[in-house]
């Protein structure tokens, strides 16, 4: 086949570029600009060069943020995956079950990031929170506001149930994509259960699998809203992850320099962690 | 290996079926003998593959008995029945190499390794993947998967029967060929019972010992290809054997004698026909004889197909093929003659006998 090339249809990627000029490229070197300058404030800046970022990387409190971080999404990805993949599998495959699971499925997924930390903010409260309430009622002692542990779990069980969903949407997608044949087959060789899990199932989830774990990776890793909201961070230090420190040194204390360092190391971290889980995930199919 | 019987099979896909019509596979009584190599033969949509996965288990019939030997499997799972099939399409464990996917059946039934590997390098070879045996399944082609597909069934050697759903469909045509002969080798060799799906008549008399035809859901016909070419007991069997397929034209019978438009022909013998019956004469075309001599016909058109010659011409009104050797003229004032021994009479589709 013979391909046309028409240099015009660079005119049709123009709009697009504008925009993402606007809305990307251009507040990134912005960032990039505070980053290397410092100022006394009246608008006058100077050359600083790797001063913020050599501060940023030499800080404890940067190191012990990015631990925070690396935690959360550590434990979030190893419940929702498995889980998401487990619901998924016992989803109804046809019938009325099927639009009834889908929605029940995508509902937490239409609550704004705010509005789920509003609801277990006070789903989780001692005093009044139906959450908090049946625990103190059952005699386990739970408070989110002054306990460390109790902090963490609210927020691991938060984000889970907020974002499981999207684990067992994309699998099921998978799932469904199946021929029959496949299963069929499966029956005449006599594979077991877990036989067609680990040589029908997975292999054809593979795909929306890794989507799922980079999407959940590079979400959770940038959580915000939600703990700001509920722990603000506290108790203590204890759930400050990087974006609420960063915020918190950017709008908290105006150290534009030192957040617009870490900003960028933030970014980068992000992108270089889901470029190695891209390649190591997709490694395997370059060998076929 | 065994003799499988079918006892009185129905099946409906949607529940709670009403009319006749709602069955997709209507009333099959069927035994087949244990070794036999048949061809279920039948158009797209007749219930081929419905009798299939009811043979082996991948559907519960709704009404009706299957037996293997004589004992009841109607309610045993797939494994259970011990069956081998093989799907119109490919289905390959992408993740396992060649080997590890024709070893799969054999390993998931606690086959010892030494005899694993000896079946699985047979089978190998027969299928020529010898030397792809230890690469991923993923990168191979599409006739490639499938005669991993076709080993994988294949390479059990004590299954009970071996079910064919249209194996060959991806296949290119001489490949086609070599896998058909092997598996005739293999049927010979082994004697499994094989029941083999197709809609190519080819395919099906080159395989077979007995064809089943199936058209609408019910059998109806089951002979060697000699008995359906001779002697098609409905007319949907004439049409759909043969290339091109047996003319059927609407006749009149009253006695012995036929009349078909304004001709008349003795037939010699009297046809069972009830009254009211809508009544038919079959004749291929390979029993028609163009010459100077006999019934007037209009020639329409004529195809040189290579090794003979087809005619389509017009008979008392109606559209018939004749089949001319390559040699043989065409009359300028065509006439055809039957040969009385090839006619088949038709009631309502269906062939009847001979009159004392």
């Amino acid at each position: 086949m013979n391909k046309t090339w028409n240099n015009k249809a660079w005119f049709m990627v123009l709009p697009v570029l504008l925009l993402v000029a606007f809305s990307a490229v251009i507040p990134l070197m912005t960032v990039v600009n505070y980053s290397v300058q410092d100022t006394f404030g009246n608008n006058q800046f100077f050359w600083n060069g790797v001063g913020w970022f050599s501060d940023v990387l030499a800080s404890d409190r940067f190191w012990q943020a990015l631990g925070r971080n690396l935690l959360f999404s550590g434990i979030i990805l190893t419940i929702e995956i498995p889980l998401g993949i487990l619901i998924a599998l016992n989803m109804p495959k046809k019938g009325l079950g099927v639009p009834f699971c889908l929605v029940l499925m995508a509902l937490p997924l239409l609550i704004p990031w705010n509005v789920v930390g509003t609801i277990w903010q006070v789903f989780g409260r001692v005093d009044i929170g139906l959450l908090g309430r049946t625990l103190d009622a059952l005699g386990i002692s739970y408070n989110y506001v002054n306990n460390v542990f109790d902090a963490w779990m609210t927020l691991i069980v938060m984000d889970v149930w907020h974002w499981t969903s999207l684990v067992v949407l994309l699998c099921y997608a998978g799932l469904v994509s199946i021929p029959e044949a496949y299963y069929q087959a499966a029956k005449i060789d006599g594979a077991s259960r877990w036989a067609v899990f680990r040589y029908i199932q997975l292999p054809k989830m593979k795909r929306v699998l890794l989507i799922a774990f980079l999407l959940r990776f590079m979400d959770s890793f940038m959580i915000y809203t939600e703990p700001f909201v509920i722990t603000g961070g506290g108790p203590g230090n204890s759930t400050t992850f990087l974006s609420i420190d960063l915020v918190k040194m950017a709008i908290g204390q105006f150290d534009l320099g030192p957040a617009a360092a870490m900003s960028i190391i933030y970014f980068l971290i992000i992108l270089l962690l889901s470029w190695i889980f891209y390649t190591v995930m997709t490694s395997s199919d370059e060998q076929a | 290996m065994a003799r499988i019987t079918l006892d009185h099979i129905r099946h409906a896909y949607g529940e709670k079926p009403k009319s006749e019509a709602d069955y997709s596979l209507k009333e099959v009584h069927h035994e087949w003998n244990d070794g036999g190599a048949y061809a279920l033969l039948g158009p797209s949509g007749c219930g081929k593959t419905t009798l299939l996965n009811i043979i082996s288990g991948l559907l519960q019939p709704s009404e009706g008995r299957i037996l293997f030997d004589g004992k009841d499997v109607t309610y045993l799972s797939t494994q259970q029945r011990n069956i081998a099939q093989v799907f119109q399409f490919p289905v390959i464990y992408d993740t396992m190499t060649v080997y590890d996917n024709l070893a799969f059946p054999l390993r998931n039934r606690g086959v010892a390794e030494p005899e694993v590997d000896r079946r699985v390098r047979e089978i190998l070879e027969m299928i020529d993947l010898s030397s792809w045996a230890k690469k991923t399944a993923r990168g191979l082609t599409a006739d490639q998967k499938q005669k991993i597909s076709l080993g994988r069934g294949l390479v059990r050697n004590d299954v009970n029967a071996i079910l064919f759903d249209e194996p060959l469909t991806v296949i290119d045509p001489h490949m086609k060929w070599v896998l058909r002969s092997q598996l005739k080798k293999l049927h010979r060799q082994f004697g499994f019972t094989m029941v083999y799906v197709t809609h190519d008549q080819t395919e099906a008399l080159t395989f077979a010992d007995k064809v089943v035809v199936m058209y609408d859901g019910q059998i109806v016909q089951i002979g060697t290809p000699a008995e359906l070419f001779e002697k098609p007991s409905h007319t949907f069997v004439g049409y759909f054997i043969g290339s091109p397929g047996m003319n059927v034209l609407p006749a009149a019978i009253d006695g012995s004698s036929i009349k078909v438009g304004e001709q008349t022909l003795d037939l010699g013998y009297k046809p069972t026909v009830a009254v009211g019956a809508k009544t038919e004469l079959g004749i291929r075309p390979e029993f028609i004889t163009l010459s100077r001599d006999g019934m007037p016909v209009s020639i329409n058109k004529v195809e040189d197909i290579g090794r003979q010659k087809i005619v389509r011409a017009e008979f008392a009104g109606k559209p018939i093929a004749i089949v001319v050797p390559e040699d043989g003229e065409i009359p300028a004032d065509p006439r055809v003659t039957f040969d009385p021994t090839a006619i088949n009479i038709y009631a309502d589709s269906w062939r009847v006998g001979r009159e004392g």
